[in-house]
């Protein structure tokens, strides 16, 4: 905690950090590890990020081996996974372990640690101008509880009852009572274990980012001149702060039943014909499995806008950058988020609509489904109208935020469908369902997540940057191979293809669509191997990446993260903290390609008699 | 721990404002776990009981020991040592002494025959005080280490130091917000379980 020497004083309203220097000693451990730089923990999420979603994605490649080729058997597999996969074909309890894992994975640890854990602690103390987060002690302990949260994690993959298999909704009874399923003994426990620490992490990071946000602009920056990244992650911040402490309370009571024969959960079980017993030898009753159901989409529906806001953060930022043009209404955009911030509370039970409820209580969470869709039509709209008639550059990053654009449109109608309970009814748990959440939120925050690598690559990795060509082929072979993975699957949930099903040989109804099944998997193979171009092009360019223009500002933007050296220390910038004078869109205005926020009206005056332009 | 903070915007100092925020988390766990009981209530099959007296006493208790901490603070703020770690003390002892007469509640709960394994009226109440009491732990953990710190005997000077150290007094401070806090927060559950009880 006494490891960096940049004392600056805390108090209120002074600014005494000009005469502190930055190179100080740093051994290994300080720097890579045990870091308190914001910058440094932001590498940090990322490449766990990014190790987890190799895993999380390897898993989903496995379970379509097993959907697109039923009849196949691969020896590979059984020397891969043993037990699991004996003669070469995955087990059904093993199918099961990947489909929960694989949503575990990817929803908690890669799209929401791996993109909001990297890009607010990147982009928070860079865009607002601060030296680093409110508490950086908290902050490096947040990574460290994620990190803790993935090697719980990891370990129940290697027990010998396998990991949790319940799916990652972890509806009880099924993830209970150990009995029902072999995942469901110490894997689930595990699983418990690891949500907990990720709770304990994201509250950690949460609490810093809005306390930062709120408390830590520099002079000028007001609310309404931080860019949209900044909104967009604030918010973000303040969905989980308020969300996840319920998973949590819904997390105790399945940890009670499970463990000390309490009933929150359960009532009235029956195993193999005998009543089901707590210790006292008592039938166990009086539980509500719906119960868990409200608790967890009471966090799991705002998890979603926890995912999918700083995408949207991020891609309004490189839309407005790359059109050169101001981003198309910033205040509607503000609001929106702000719209889906509060609403996002108030919907939760659409995942519910079959559990039972009176139909009176889920009109009104459709109400409040469709109500949402206008904020999120709003912000599309305004991002359309940002690229309409701009001097587009379509760097990689442009790219994947006009892919961003696009799969949130494709995934969001589809949203429409789903919210409304006389059609969910029919479509529920079928691949219709898969279809819309992992187009609207799963590829279209991974977008998202790609956008912001290419794009900031050059702040995260001491001012390199990737290489273009290779990002390019990137997008276009993951874009459209996406769309090949999850079009189709409208079309298999419509028929009321289920999910969550091992195989449909035994359905006639369903084994029609083998052929289909046979493309879907195909694609998402070739996706899965495109990804490598990414990672190749990611670790090459730490090191060997061309570094960016002396101008230090490679796609000639406004905000304040260009204003900082190639490499910047511990504390951000070198001297002074530079003070904002406008809101952070001012392309192409009174002849100036670009003016950056830190420059105030009486140095544009002057630059325009020199008539030294930024362009 | 040094902290990498300067030019605030506001006037609220970042850490207080951290702990506001965490406390808004809080709040939140237990709204989660309270209305699931008013949801779980709702549906029927709920076994009623009366709570054990003891709860009130537990109930002065916690807020008596928010006055103490009260008292400490403002010791504190007036330089007198002694009394500060006296009141600091006390204030131990009170936390300890609520969390006694928590666990004899849930004692005579358990001879009246409402127990964790069984109708999930009960349940609910245990883990609910159970989660609150575990939150007050932390606080007398916290009020232990500040309680430590005030008896070291060093030079005047240093001890002067100390005692006008605005880490300390911000401490002193943010302990006290939460401890608030823990009491006004078992003062929502107890009035929640005399009604919905």
């Amino acid at each position: 905690m006494a490891s960096t020497d940049i004392h600056l004083h805390d108090q209120l309203g002074h600014d005494h950090h000009d005469d502190h220097h930055h190179d100080h000693h740093e051994t290994f451990l300080t720097k890579y590890i045990f870091s308190q730089d914001h910058k440094m923990i932001a590498r940090q999420f990322l490449i766990t990020g990014i190790l987890w979603a190799f895993i999380g994605v390897l898993f989903s490649v496995l379970f379509r081996l097993q959907l697109g080729w039923p009849n196949e058997t691969f020896p590979i597999l059984e020397t891969l996974l043993g037990a699991w996969a004996e003669g070469g074909k995955l087990s059904p309890q093993f199918y099961y372990a990947l489909v929960t894992m694989h949503g575990t994975i990817m929803v908690f640890f890669v799209l929401t640690a791996g993109l909001s854990g990297t890009f607010s602690n990147l982009l928070i103390p860079l865009q607002i101008g601060a030296r680093d987060m409110a508490s950086p002690f908290i902050n490096m302990l947040s990574y460290w509880f994620f990190l803790l949260a993935g090697i719980i994690m990891a370990i129940s993959l290697f027990i010998q009852t396998g990991p949790a298999a319940g799916g990652w909704t972890a509806y009880p009874p099924l993830s209970a009572l150990g009995q029902s399923n072999l995942g469901s003994q110490l894997g689930m426990t595990l699983w418990l274990l690891s949500m907990t620490m990720f709770v304990v992490s994201s509250l950690m990071g949460g609490l810093n980012y809005i306390a930062t946000v709120l408390n830590m602009r520099t002079k000028g920056m007001t609310m309404f001149r931080m860019p949209l990244t900044i909104w967009a992650f604030f918010f973000t911040a303040v969905l989980g702060v308020l969300s996840f402490p319920v998973l949590l309370s819904g997390c105790i009571l399945l940890m009670f039943d499970r463990s000390l024969g309490t009933s929150f959960y359960l009532s009235d079980i029956y195993i193999g014909g005998e009543v089901l017993t707590n210790g006292a030898g008592q039938m166990i009753e009086g539980g509500s499995a719906i119960l868990f159901q409200h608790l967890f989409w009471f966090l799991g529906h705002p998890e979603v806008y926890i995912v999918i806001l700083p995408a949207m953060g991020m891609v309004s930022e490189v839309l407005a950058t790359n059109s050169r043009k101001p981003i198309f209404g910033y205040h509607a955009m503000v609001y929106s988020i702000m719209a889906i911030t509060i609403i996002a509370f108030l919907v939760w039970a659409h995942h519910m609509f079959i559990s039972g409820m009176n139909p009176f209580v889920g009109s009104i969470f459709v109400f409040f489904t469709l109500l949402i869709a206008i904020p999120s039509a709003i912000k599309v709209f305004n991002w359309i109208t940002t690229l309409w008639r701009g001097s587009i550059r379509f760097t990689t990053a442009t790219l994947f935020s006009i892919g961003f654009v696009s799969l949130f449109i494709s995934g969001g109608l589809t949203g429409l469908f789903l919210g409304n309970a006389a059609l969910d009814i029919p479509l529920h748990d079928t691949y219709f369902v898969i279809a819309h959440f992992h187009i609207v939120m799963g590829l279209a925050a991974g977008f998202g997540l790609f956008a912001g690598v290419y794009h900031w690559y050059p702040k995260l990795f001491n001012g390199r940057m990737m290489n273009e060509s290779l990002g390019v082929m990137h997008f276009w072979i993951t874009f459209i191979g996406s769309y090949f993975i999850f079009w189709p699957m409208h079309y298999l949930g419509m028929t009321g293809v289920p999910r969550r099903y091992y195989e449909f040989s035994q359905f006639e109804t369903f084994n029609k669509y083998d052929d289909l099944n046979m493309l879907i998997s195909t694609a998402a193979i070739l996706v899965f191997f495109a990804q490598f171009l990414f990672v190749i092009n990611f670790f090459y360019s730490i090191t060997k990446g061309k570094r960016m223009p002396a101008s230090l500002n490679p796609w000639q933007g406004t905000t304040m993260e260009w204003t900082t050296p190639m490499e910047p220390g511990h504390g951000n910038w070198v001297g002074k903290i530079p003070e904002v004078y406008r809101w952070p869109y001012d392309y192409e205005v009174d002849g100036h390609g670009f003016i950056p926020q830190t420059v105030s009206d009486e140095q544009l005056k002057q630059l325009s008699k020199t008539n030294v332009h930024h362009s | 721990m040094s902290t990498l903070t300067q030019n605030y915007y506001s006037n609220i100092h970042p850490k207080r404002f951290v702990l506001w925020l965490f406390l808004g988390s809080i709040v939140m766990l237990f709204a989660g776990l309270t209305s699931a009981y008013i949801v779980r209530r709702g549906q029927g099959n709920w076994v009623e009981y009366i709570l054990p007296d003891i709860f009130w006493a537990s109930t002065v208790l916690i807020l008596l020991s928010s006055i103490t901490l009260h008292m400490a603070y403002v010791f504190h703020r007036d330089h007198k040592a002694k009394k500060y770690r006296m009141a600091l003390g006390a204030t131990v002892a009170l936390g300890l002494a609520f969390v006694a007469a928590q666990y004899s509640g849930w004692m005579q709960l358990t001879d009246l025959g409402v127990r964790l394994q069984g109708n999930p009226s009960g349940a609910f109440l245990y883990v609910i005080s159970g989660v609150h009491a575990a939150h007050l732990l932390g606080g007398v953990a916290l009020l232990l280490i500040f309680f430590f710190k005030s008896i070291r005997r060093k030079e005047p000077v240093k001890r002067l130091m100390e005692e006008i150290d605005p880490e300390r007094t911000l401490g002193v401070e943010l302990l006290l917000t939460y401890w608030h806090f823990v009491g006004l927060l078992w003062l929502y559950l107890f009035i929640f379980f005399l009604y919905f009880g």
